[in-house]
């Protein structure tokens, strides 16, 4: 989130939207009810079901899965229209008014941006960039030898950008916005995703209503989850909404942003700390083959400002060096030195991709041999359970740790498997009894990037062991065996830092220190004096330094151990400025701000635009910022140097165009349909699906479309009463939803013949499912393009392994049977929801 | 069960008066369920159960999202929900929590024969004693709101009790404490009434919901449970919610006029046996009544 969970009790208007939270974050969700309650704010839902957050909107609309970027367009284009832009905000605080190269061109009735290479089914993203002082090409890098030939990188922005702020200029971000959303009209909105055109309306007039006649008092703020990610277009999803919270000038106000809600309670925490391959701690980019060395390396991934001259821009990734030496630093200490670029040849350098769907598809075709997984129960969560059955058989090994057995640990025993079969199964699996959440301590980070200390409630029972215990026991015979038998390169292992006081077991507390990092030498900060000792814990990440001198486990939790102590156990409740900050309760990253981009609440002079919800303002007097939240910005500039608020874009302001390698499929987000879609894109039909999204391919892999019979619309997604695939082991839980069931519309059940209760088989081209059918009116048919269409829907919660299956009660078959093994072209997630299936009676 | 500060009021099926009754005054506790604001998440259902080491139930999928379809006696909390259009078209989904209205006036109590079986104390909690049950069932045609539910077995019957060994401590029920989005509230009678009729005013001027007010049964002297309601002119949309419930016209009779003619008509026979007797003696047998061989003369 760039706000909190709190903070959305400050809100007039939320948009919902490819989220639930009433049912997924009930808890969170009380601040939406606090902002009705109290401030008479209104909410709006737009989902393919009516949910049980629509329940309690003043406004539900019904989409098509997977059509959002159609609808968002749709209220990009009617807010242009209307003039409920935050026109200060806009012409200031984002890029609206850059001029555009020449050379790019938008979509428009092609389907895909300037520079599209059919062959490779990839872009040359060059021309989507800036015009401005652009230097001369740089010559590609000289291939290693026994190497690929690297890529060709990408042009840099420009340092100084051309802008046009009476925004007339054709070539300005602006008017290249306009045109790409004037296709996105009313009507189009209906035929594309269902959404009735007064219907449509009523929800932009409302949403926009905050900027209504130019008041810049309100907020809104737009709420979403994996009903957005889940999709081959779902990071542009999430752009066009950031885009249209930049045109209404929502973010970095209280009550406003672009806030997503995490699913795992801390996944936030995976994220940041790196548990995907293409980053490191800190969202730093993972060095690839191309670069040659360190420096290399980093004049790769350390942006330079890139703004109109006139303007100042913090661009505070410019810092990378010192997050990258103290990151080096933190991992291999001693052992990395000036002298050895700083351990740079002991990082992997990636030279694909990786991902979870990769890494499946890699096990199924062999080149994978083996898998931990860490509470991750691959063979149901994952896209096309079949295909991840048939991997895992063909493994050499799995480790499963886990505190049930599931359908990964039991993978052999899935339905149709016969004894013949499982005799020729050679996957070796080891069952490590893990820890359930209750039995561990360590920080969660929240949605809203709070971390908070959690100590253990209950003792690990029997001989279960905790997930650190685990990894570090592995890591240290691993290390052994490398001491003892050598190896191809063995210092990246034995060189690694690992000074715990229990090795074999590493208290959570020292790791968290570890994390926050210290300095090496004595040290000072010039401006406010504060003197640290060597060794001591740092304040914060504007004390690290590329010189070796300090080690930092990840730049942006740092301040979260300091010397002070662990941060994040505090729990102090106060609230003087009522905007539920709560500044002494755990400890948010970035330094403890709670509101990003908060610079943004107030006006060119620095005066909020709310007075009655002051979160920062400039304090003439003492010549710097200061307010009720800590202020996201350098505290001493100006107002009047124009510094951008976006810190961490190198133009220091908000992108509403996202130049050169931001994204893959575009720097405006356009829409596609998904993978199996009933109809054609109506928007450019000669592009129908994103052009670069990776659709899997093998003999697992099948897709169907409306001619081969798979006419519905079918999308999977999660209950209250159940948490994936774990409490289907509980009682409790099993006894609130005792069964599966498929949700489908009255109109739909009534045509088929299917009484509520009655058994239904959905099947796609890769699987089928079989429950029993709920038959009710918050699913509605569909008028897509004039035609009636379909959809259904399915919560998720059951496999073959639990306490119904084990009872034989359910048909032993799981959700994602059903879906694709189509991701997303930028975070690789795949498309869980919106794919095509057919229903019959079983 | 602590119920240190509890003190009764009404108990049924008692002889002669109660204990200590009138003379003390104090506030009538009353649980606010917003229905409104309600996202069916179920904590409420899950904290009862807990709390009262309530025993697992069997469940089986009813085409609802319902967890079962009424309260069982071992399950007193159920979340109610019901689609329901409405006349512009637009849906809506309510869900209204289920359990014990702990009426002033109640039906249960009333029709109970067991002397102490079932009590009312002074906070406005109706509470049932399960040793001093008989199983009879009449409280589950007494009540309006068919809430009691006998345990088959046992022939005990069973409902929500307010936590009264939480409120009995100064705690709130569990279902209020549980409650995610507040939807829950607790406190006195007249706070809970303030705030709901501050909630529908609100509804009513800010969320197009023209009829929104506040369910507090006349009928049954009013409840120490009330709901705000998006419609109070249709409180049945919202899982048969009886418009205008009241203890049933059979035990209002049986419990008053017709126990007191039940008595005059036990007494009244009695008094006229003795009367006749005295006047007219016990019966004489006739000599000419009975001849030798058989006939009447």
């Amino acid at each position: 989130m760039t706000n909190g969970w709190i903070d959305i009790k400050n809100t007039d208007m939320m948009l919902i939207m490819g989220g639930n939270p009433a049912e997924n974050h009930p808890c969170g969700f009380k601040w939406a009810i606090e902002a009705k309650r109290n401030r008479n704010a209104k909410m709006i839902v737009v989902d393919p079901r009516f949910t049980r957050t629509a329940s309690v909107a003043d406004l539900f609309c019904q989409l098509r899965v997977a059509t959002d970027i159609a609808f968002l367009g749709g209220l990009i284009n009617y807010t242009i229209e209307n003039s409920r832009i935050a026109k200060d905000y806009l012409l200031n605080y984002t890029n609206a008014a850059f001029i555009v190269r020449d050379n790019f061109t938008l979509p428009e009735d092609e389907g895909v941006f300037s520079g599209f290479d059919v062959k490779k089914a990839s872009y040359d993203r060059s021309s989507w960039n800036y015009a401005g002082n652009l230097p001369a090409p740089a010559p590609p890098p000289a291939a290693k030898p026994g190497q690929p030939p690297a890529p060709t990188p990408l042009p840099p922005l420009p340092e100084k950008v051309e802008y046009d702020l009476t925004l007339q200029n054709p070539r300005c971000v602006f008017q290249l916005l306009k045109k790409h959303y004037a296709r996105y009209t009313p009507e189009m909105v209906e035929r594309v995703t269902g959404v009735p055109k007064d219907q449509f309306l009523k929800a932009a007039d409302l949403f926009t209503s905050v900027r209504k006649d130019g008041d810049m008092k309100k907020a809104a703020t737009i709420i979403y989850a994996v009903g957005w990610t889940q999709h081959t277009s779902g990071t542009q999803t999430i752009r066009t909404a950031a885009m249209l919270q930049l045109l209404l000038g929502n973010v970095g106000r209280a009550g406003g942003g672009v806030n997503a809600l995490r699913g795992h309670s801390n996944i936030q925490g995976a994220t940041d700390m790196a548990g995907i391959f293409d980053n490191l701690p800190g969202y730093l980019k993972v060095p690839i083959p191309a670069d040659t060395n360190f420096d290399a390396w980093i004049k790769r991934i350390t942006p330079k400002p890139s703004k109109p001259a006139q303007w100042d821009s913090f661009n505070y990734w410019g810092n990378t060096p010192k997050f990258a030496v103290s990151l080096l630093k933190a991992m291999y200490g001693d052992a990395a030195t000036k002298q050895n670029d700083w351990a740079f040849d002991y990082l992997p350098k990636v030279d694909r991709n990786y991902s979870w769907v990769q890494l499946w598809d890699n096990m199924y075709n062999g080149i994978v041999k083996g898998m931990l997984a860490f509470g991750m129960n691959g063979v149901a969560i994952g896209p096309d359970t079949r295909k991840n059955i048939d991997a895992l058989k063909k493994a050499d090994w799995l480790v499963v740790g886990e505190i049930y057995p599931d359908e990964t640990s039991e993978f052999w025993k899935s339905p149709g498997i016969t004894q013949e079969e499982m005799k020729k199964i050679q996957t070796t699996v080891y069952r490590l009894p893990c820890a359930g959440f209750a039995e561990k301590d360590g920080t969660f980070t929240n949605s809203a990037r709070w971390l908070q200390w959690k100590n253990a409630a209950l003792p690990v029972p029997g001989d279960c062991r905790l997930d650190q215990a685990i990894v570090a026991q592995i890591f240290l015979k691993l290390r052994d065996l490398y001491k003892k038998d050598a190896g191809k390169f063995p210092d990246p292992i034995l060189k690694l830092t690992w000074n715990y006081t229990d090795q074999s077991n590493p208290s959570l507390a020292e790791v968290l220190k570890e994390i926050n990092g210290k300095t090496f030498v004595d040290a000072e900060d010039p401006a406010t004096k504060v003197q640290l000792k060597a060794g001591q814990q740092i304040p914060g990440f504007a004390w690290l330094k590329d010189d070796g001198s300090t080690s930092c486990g990840n730049w942006i939790y740092a301040g979260s151990f300091t010397e002070a102590g662990n941060l994040t156990m505090r729990r102090d409740a106060g609230d003087p400025s009522g905007l539920g900050v709560h500044q002494n309760w755990g400890w948010s990253w970035p330094a403890n701000r709670r509101v990003l981009y908060n610079r943004a609440s107030c006006d060119l002079e620095g005066k909020p635009w709310d007075g009655s919800r002051r979160q920062v303002w400039w304090n003439e007097g003492q010549q710097k910022w200061v307010g009720n939240d800590v202020p996201d910005f350098k505290a001493d500039s100006k107002p009047s140097d124009h510094m951008g608020p976006f810190i961490m874009n190198p133009e220091g302001v908000g992108r509403i165009f996202a130049p050169l390698g931001a994204f893959a499929d575009g720097p405006f987000p356009t829409h596609y349909e998904p993978t199996e879609s009933p109809v054609d894109n109506l928007l450019h039909p000669k592009q129908t699906h994103n052009p670069v999204a990776k659709v899997f391919k093998s003999a697992d892999d099948k897709y169907g479309s409306v001619k081969d019979g798979y006419s519905i619309v079918c999308t999977t997604y999660r209950l209250t009463e159940h948490y994936h695939y774990w409490t289907k082991n509980n009682p409790m839980n099993v006894q609130l939803v005792p069964e599966p069931f498929v949700e489908m519309s009255v109109e739909m059940a009534s045509e088929m013949g299917i009484r509520g209760g009655e058994r239904v088989r959905v099947s796609s081209a890769r699987g089928e499912y079989i429950a029993k059918a709920m038959v009710t009116k918050r699913i509605k048919p569909m008028m897509i393009d004039g035609k009636i269409t379909y959809q259904i829907g399915i919560p998720i919660h059951w496999g073959y392994r639990g306490i119904a299956e084990d009872e034989g009660k359910t048909a032993k078959t799981t959700a994602n049977s059903l879906s694709p093994a189509a991701i997303d072209p930028n975070a690789y997630t795949p498309e869980f929801k919106g794919f095509l299936v057919k229903v019959e009676k079983a | 069960m602590s119920q240190a500060t509890l003190r009764v009021q009404k108990i049924s099926g008692h002889a002669g008066t109660v204990p200590g009754q009138d003379t003390q005054r104090e506030p009538t506790v009353c649980k606010l369920i917003d229905t409104t604001t309600c996202i069916g998440c179920k904590a409420c259902e899950v904290a009862c159960m807990e709390w009262n080491d309530l025993p697992f139930s069997e469940t089986v999928f009813g085409n609802t999202y319902q967890t079962m379809p009424e309260t069982r006696w071992n399950y007193w909390n159920l979340i109610l929900f019901n689609e329901h259009e409405r006349e512009d078209g637009s849906l809506m989904w309510l869900m209204r929590k289920n359990q014990c209205m702990h009426c002033a006036e109640p039906g249960c109590l009333a029709a109970c024969p067991a002397d102490g079986a079932i009590v009312q104390y002074t906070n406005g909690i109706v509470d049932f004693q399960q040793a001093n049950c008989i199983g009879c069932g009449y409280c589950i045609t007494g009540c309006p709101f068919d809430i009691p539910k006998m345990n088959p077995k046992t022939h005990r019957v069973f409902k929500c009790t307010l936590c009264t060994d939480r409120v009995s401590e100064n705690l709130e029920p569990a279902c209020i404490k549980s409650c995610p989005t507040g939807c829950l509230h607790f406190g006195t009678k007249e706070d809970m009434l303030f705030e709901a009729n501050r909630r529908a005013k609100q509804l009513r001027e800010h969320s197009n919901f023209p009829n929104a007010g506040v369910y507090d049964p006349r009928g049954v002297g009013g409840t120490g449970v009330i709901y705000v309601l998006h419609d109070a002119s249709q409180p049945e949309i919202y899982g048969g919610l009886p418009a205008n419930p009241h203890v049933p016209w059979s035990v209002k009779l049986w419990k008053g006029p017709l126990k007191w003619l039940g008595n005059v008509a036990m007494i009244g026979g009695l008094i006229g046996l003795f009367v006749h007797y005295l006047r007219y003696g016990p019966k004489a047998r006739e000599e000419e009544d009975i001849a030798p061989g058989g006939t009447k003369t």
